[in-house]
């Protein structure tokens, strides 16, 4: 799946094919039992976002600009990346392992008082709203200000006297598949 | 999208149903899994979805840009304005317990549904928003 988008030239394809990544990602968290986190990879990531990023390919080509296929620099530093982070995963407690870290901070305390605190049954949300409130404001503020610049960067007088750039050419079957 | 008669169909079965299921994902959020956060995702698909098959003008008519655009601040202030009712109710920012000081869970109830609306408000707002821009960008 991943060397089907790293070897795919054509965008839309790419888009598709992220999109069904992101549903096997949705399905994965399913299996391990994070129900919310699976429910918002299915709707942002698999359903709005390959959405919006059709949209965005409507304004532009859909055939990636020819350039050089192999740039040694940047093969280097994703490899050197990559071995890092897996070296890195070595550290990491095996998934369920009771004794991890996770497991013992404050994550007993949220378990022991939420019924008594909060009364309620679903301890994500009462973490997410209320003991980790802030956060959440936090979060809702990112979202805000990512409206904002979307608004501010696309919704601005065109410069070009109103021709969208690069529209002649595109290709007729993004136009169906999108309409 | 005249021609797409499964599509048109099929979608206008699912939307009143994704819509109730975004709804009791937004109410049920306390039991189940789910909240504002998630609630606003799928309202927000069902309506991408709508604008798909219907085109622009059907789906500005049903969810006008005006009254979405405003949404995107009215969440924050929702949710930053709970904080400030506490500060005034004699807690601290965000600490629920302040709205029913007999009662804290109904306190806490009661702030969770309000945050839970405005982040709510606030992702259905801007996801739609900026898909609105993008379409409207196209044409």
């Amino acid at each position: 799946m991943t060397l089907a988008v790293i070897g795919v030239r054509n965008l839309f394809g790419l888009v598709v094919l992220s999109g069904a990544y992101s549903f096997i990602m949705a399905t994965l968290l399913i299996a391990m039992d994070a129900v919310d986190v699976g429910m918002t990879e299915a709707a942002v990531g698999a359903g709005v976002s390959t959405v919006l990023l059709l949209s965005a390919l409507h304004l532009a080509r859909t055939e990636e600009a020819p350039g050089k296929v192999f740039q040694p620099v940047a093969a280097i530093l994703a490899l050197v990346t990559g071995a890092a982070l897996i070296y890195g995963t070595w550290g990491l407690p095996l998934y369920g392992d009771p004794d991890g870290p996770i497991h013992h901070h404050v994550a007993p305390y949220y378990i022991e008082q939420t019924p008594e605190e909060m009364g309620m049954p679903n301890i994500v949300t009462a973490v997410l709203s209320s003991y980790r409130g802030y956060d959440t404001l936090g979060e809702t503020t990112v979202i805000f200000t990512a409206g904002l610049g979307v608004m501010m960067l696309l919704r601005g007088r065109r410069r070009d006297g109103g021709k969208p750039k690069k529209g002649g050419q595109r290709r007729d079957d993004d136009k169906k598949d999108e309409a | 999208m005249k021609h797409h008669l499964i599509l048109l169909v099929v979608s206008k079965l699912l939307i009143p149903f994704l819509l109730l299921f975004a709804f009791y994902v937004q109410m049920h959020g306390d039991f189940g899994p789910g909240g504002g956060f998630q609630a606003g995702a799928i309202a927000a698909a069902a309506i991408v979805l709508y604008t798909l098959i219907f085109g622009r003008r059907a789906a500005e008519k049903a969810v006008p840009p005006r009254i979405v655009e405003a949404g995107i601040p009215l969440g924050v202030l929702v949710f930053a304005g709970v904080g400030v009712a506490n500060l005034l109710m004699g807690g601290n920012y965000l600490e629920y317990n302040a709205f029913n000081p007999a009662h804290p869970v109904e306190g806490q109830h009661l702030g969770i549904i309000l945050v839970e609306a405005g982040v709510f408000i606030t992702v259905f707002c801007t996801l739609v928003t900026i898909f609105n821009t993008f379409a409207r960008r196209g044409r």
